[in-house]
C-alpha cells in the first residue's frame, strides 16, 4: 500500500514527459492525461454532475487553463469533513516525546530525568496529576512510586568483605565468591550483582516487565531505575527493556496514542479523538506501513459506520448470520413460546417440546380449533391462526431485513477479494502484453489506481449496509440510501470494466473509460462520506436497534 | 539450569537439617533436589496442636527467581486458606514471591497462617475451586483479599 501511495502521482508525471517524443503514436494517451486531470478537478469543484461522465470531456479539456488550478489545489489541500488529524509516531519520536516530558518534569521537580521517568510511569504519564500530588507531599509520592529523588544515591556496585547474598547464599569469603560485587537500592536490601543481573533478566525477558521491576526483597516496593538496569545488563536485554518501556508509554497514553495493529508494524498513531467523540466521527488513520484502520476500535477502516454500530453488527453477524439463513429457510416458530422448530417428518399436528402447545404446522393456529379434520387444514382464516401467522411474520421479517443487509455487506467483502484476484490476473496479462506488443509498463499502471479506488469504495459500501441496518427510516435515510445506490452502481460499472478482456489495440479506449470511472467512483465515495460525517456532527442520524 | 539453583538448594537443605525451626523438618529430598517434602507440626496452643502435616515443594529451573510450587499432601489441614486438594492461598507463593525468600521463610509463613486461624473451616468457595482447579496452584489466578488469617 505504501508503494502504491507513493506511485499514485508519479506515473502520470512520468507518463507526460515520457510520451511527448512520439506524440503521433500516443497522442490519445497524452490527451487522456490532461483530460483526466481536468476531469478530476472538474468533479471536485462541481462535486458531481450526474451519472454520465462521457459527454463533457472535450469541454473540460478546452476550458482548462492554468488559472483554474488554484482553487482546485486549495480544495485538494483542505481537510475533508470525514478526515481527522493524526500523526504517525515512530519509535524515535516516542523516545523523544518521553525525553521531553521527563526533562520538563525533572525541571519542575528538581530531580534527575530518570527519577522523573519513574515518577511519570507510576502516574501513567499524567504530568498534571503527578506535579499536583508531588507539590502536596514529595516524600509520599516518591515512596509510593518507588523512587529515590536524590540522584547522589544512585546505586553503585561495591565489594563488602564477609557479605552473604540472600538469593544465591554465596559468601564473600574467598573460596565461594572472591571479590563478590554487591548492589542495593535506596532501601539497602543488598544482593550480589550476579543475582541482580539474573533477577532483572528474568523479569524483563521471561515476564516482560519494565515499568515496575521492584527490589528483589520481599514486600519492598522500590523500583529499579533505568540507569541501574542499563549499567548491569547486556545490550540485547537493555534493548528489550527499552522496547517494553516504550510500550508502556503508548499503553499509558491510550487516549491519544495507539499502536498500529498491522503485524510487525512498529509505528504508533497519535490522534486526539476521545472515546466520547466516537459517536460523531469515524477516526480513520493510515499508518506509515500503509495499514488503514480506525483509531477508535483498531479495526480495519469502517467508514462511514461509527464504532459502536460496527461492534454491534460484528457481534450479530458472528452470532447468527449463517445459522439465521438456514433457520429462515427450514423452520417455523411455535406460535406460543416462539421456540424454533424444525419439522422433519410426521403429521401437521405439532406439539411444542418446550411449552406443550399443540398447533397446526400449516396455519400455525391452535390444534384445538381443528376439530376432527385432522390431516387437512382448512382453517386458514380463523382469528387465532391469523394472529399466530402475524407474529411469526413479524419475527421473520426482522430476520429478512437483517439478511438483506447482511447479504449485501458480505457480498462487497467477497467482491473486494475477487477484485483483488482480478487485479493480479490482469497484471499478469499486462506483463505478457508488454512482452508481445509495444506497450510500455507505464501505460498499464492506471489499473493500479483503479483497483485501489475500487477496493476502498467496496469497503465503504460494505459498511454503509451495516450503518443502514441501524438507521431509522426517514428522509435522511432515504438520501443516504440514494448516495449508497449511486456509489454502488458506479462501483459495479468500474468493476465490470476491469473484468473485460484487454485488447492491445483498444488499450487507449479502455484506459480512458477506466480513468473516468475511477475518478467518478472516488468522487461518489467522497460525496457519501462527506454527507454521512456531516450528518454525524449535526446529529441527523437516528438509530434503531432491532 | 540456573547457575545458582543447585548451590542454593543444597545450602538451604544443609541449614534446614542443621538447625531446623521448631515444628519443621525436612523429610525427603529427591536426587535432583527438585522435589522435597517437609513435615510441619501443628503449633502448640493452636487449633492444630498435635496434628502433623506434610508440604510438598517442587522447584522450577528458575528457582529462586521463580517461586516454588507448594501444596499440602494428605491429610490437608482444614483452614480457610487451604483448599481440600492441598492448594494454598498465600500471596508469597505466587505474585508476591521474592528471590530473597527461602524455604524456611515459606514454612514459617505457613506455620503462622495455621497459628492465627480461629475457626477450622474450609474456604467458602472450596467446592467450586475443586471443580475448576488446575493441577498446579501456580496456574490459578489468585485474589488475595484476606490478610487477617
Amino acid at each position: 500500500m505504501a508503494t502504491m501511495d507513493r506511485d499514485r502521482d508519479d506515473p502520470e508525471a512520468r507518463l507526460a514527459s515520457h510520451d511527448r517524443p512520439d506524440e503521433d503514436e500516443d497522442e490519445d494517451v497524452l490527451i487522456d492525461e490532461d483530460e483526466d486531470d481536468g476531469y478530476d478537478d472538474d468533479d471536485l469543484i462541481a462535486d458531481d454532475d450526474g451519472d454520465d461522465d462521457d459527454d463533457d470531456d472535450d469541454d473540460a479539456f478546452d476550458a482548462l487553463e492554468d488559472t483554474h488550478f488554484a482553487p482546485v489545489i486549495a480544495e485538494k489541500d483542505r481537510k475533508k469533513p470525514y478526515e481527522v488529524d493524526f500523526a504517525v509516531i515512530s519509535t524515535q519520536d516516542m523516545a523523544a516525546m518521553q525525553k521531553r516530558e521527563m526533562a520538563h518534569v525533572a525541571g519542575i521537580l528538581g530531580c534527575s530525568p530518570q527519577h522523573a521517568a519513574t515518577l511519570l510511569r507510576a502516574f501513567r504519564w499524567n504530568k498534571e496529576q503527578l506535579i499536583e500530588r508531588y507539590m502536596e507531599s514529595p516524600e509520599d509520592v516518591a515512596a509510593s512510586a518507588g523512587a529515590i529523588l536524590d540522584s547522589r544515591k544512585q546505586p553503585k556496585p561495591v565489594r563488602i568483605p564477609g557479605f552473604t547474598c540472600d538469593i544465591c547464599m554465596m559468601d564473600d569469603d574467598g573460596a565461594d565468591g572472591a571479590g563478590m560485587e554487591t548492589l542495593a537500592l535506596g532501601c539497602n536490601h543488598r544482593y550480589c550483582v550476579d543475582c541482580y543481573i539474573q533477577y532483572l533478566t528474568q523479569k524483563i525477558v521471561q515476564e516482560g516487565e519494565s515499568r515496575q521491576i521492584q527490589c528483589p526483597a520481599s514486600k519492598c516496593t522500590l523500583v529499579v531505575d533505568e540507569t541501574t538496569i542499563e549499567q548491569l545488563l547486556d545490550p540485547p536485554v537493555v534493548a528489550k527493556y527499552k522496547t517494553l518501556l516504550l510500550r508502556t508509554f503508548v499503553d499509558d497514553n491510550n487516549h491519544k496514542l495507539r499502536w498500529c495493529p498491522a503485524p510487525n508494524c512498529e509505528f504508533a498513531i497519535e490522534c486526539h479523538v476521545p472515546p466520547s467523540g466516537l459517536s460523531d466521527v469515524v477516526p480513520t488513520v493510515t499508518c506509515r506501513c500503509g495499514h488503514t484502520f480506525c483509531f477508535g476500535c483498531l479495526l480495519d477502516d469502517h467508514q462511514p459506520c461509527i464504532c459502536s454500530l460496527v461492534k454491534l453488527w460484528l457481534r450479530k453477524c458472528k452470532d447468527d448470520s449463517e445459522t439465521a439463513n438456514w433457520i429462515s429457510a427450514n423452520t417455523k416458530e411455535c406460535s406460543k413460546c416462539h421456540s424454533t422448530i424444525e419439522k422433519h417428518g410426521g403429521c401437521n399436528h405439532m406439539t411444542c417440546r418446550k411449552c406443550k402447545f399443540e398447533f397446526c404446522w400449516v396455519c400455525l393456529g391452535p390444534w384445538s380449533e381443528h376439530g376432527t379434520q385432522w390431516y387437512s387444514c382448512n382453517r386458514f382464516d380463523e382469528r387465532n391462526s391469523v394472529d399466530a401467522r402475524d407474529s411469526l411474520a413479524k419475527s421473520r421479517s426482522a430476520l429478512q431485513r437483517y439478511l438483506h443487509y447482511y447479504n449485501r455487506y458480505a457480498n462487497h467483502e467477497q467482491s473486494a477479494k475477487l477484485d483483488k484476484q482480478l487485479h493480479q490476473k490482469t497484471e499478469k496479462k499486462m506483463e505478457e502484453m508488454q512482452n508481445t506488443s509495444n506497450l510500455s509498463w507505464i501505460e498499464v499502471q492506471f489499473l493500479n489506481k483503479a483497483v485501489e479506488v475500487l477496493l476502498q469504495s467496496r469497503m465503504t459500501l460494505k459498511w454503509t449496509y451495516c450503518f443502514a441496518y441501524y438507521l431509522k427510516r426517514g428522509n435522511a435515510t432515504d438520501l443516504f440510501e440514494d448516495n449508497q445506490r449511486d456509489l454502488e452502481m458506479a462501483v459495479e460499472i468500474l468493476s465490470g470494466l476491469l473484468e473485460n478482456p484487454v485488447d492491445p489495440d483498444k488499450i487507449a479506449e479502455l484506459k480512458q473509460a477506466v480513468l473516468d470511472k475511477t475518478v467518478y467512483v472516488a468522487s461518489r465515495r467522497e460525496v457519501l462520506l462527506i454527507d454521512t460525517s456531516r450528518g454525524l456532527l449535526e446529529g441527523r442520524w437516528e438509530y434503531q436497534y432491532p | 539450569m540456573s547457575a545458582i539453583f543447585a548451590k542454593r538448594l543444597q545450602r538451604e537443605l544443609r541449614e534446614l537439617q542443621a538447625s531446623p525451626p521448631v515444628g519443621i523438618a525436612v523429610e525427603t529430598v529427591n536426587d535432583s533436589l527438585k522435589q522435597w517434602s517437609i513435615r510441619i507440626d501443628g503449633p502448640e496452643e493452636t487449633l492444630y496442636a498435635g496434628e502433623q502435616f506434610h508440604l510438598q515443594f517442587r522447584f522450577p529451573e528458575a528457582y529462586p527467581l521463580e517461586s516454588p510450587e507448594v501444596i499440602f499432601l494428605d491429610p490437608v489441614p482444614v483452614h480457610p486458606h487451604v483448599y481440600s486438594n492441598g492448594h494454598i492461598c498465600l500471596s508469597i507463593l505466587y505474585d508476591q514471591w521474592s528471590p530473597a525468600l527461602t524455604i524456611q521463610s515459606v514454612c514459617l509463613s505457613i506455620q503462622s497462617m495455621l497459628s492465627s486461624c480461629t475457626k477450622k473451616q474450609p474456604p467458602p468457595d472450596n467446592q467450586r475451586y475443586l471443580m475448576t482447579a488446575h493441577r498446579s496452584p501456580k496456574d490459578t489466578a489468585w485474589a488475595f483479599h484476606d490478610d487477617k488469617v
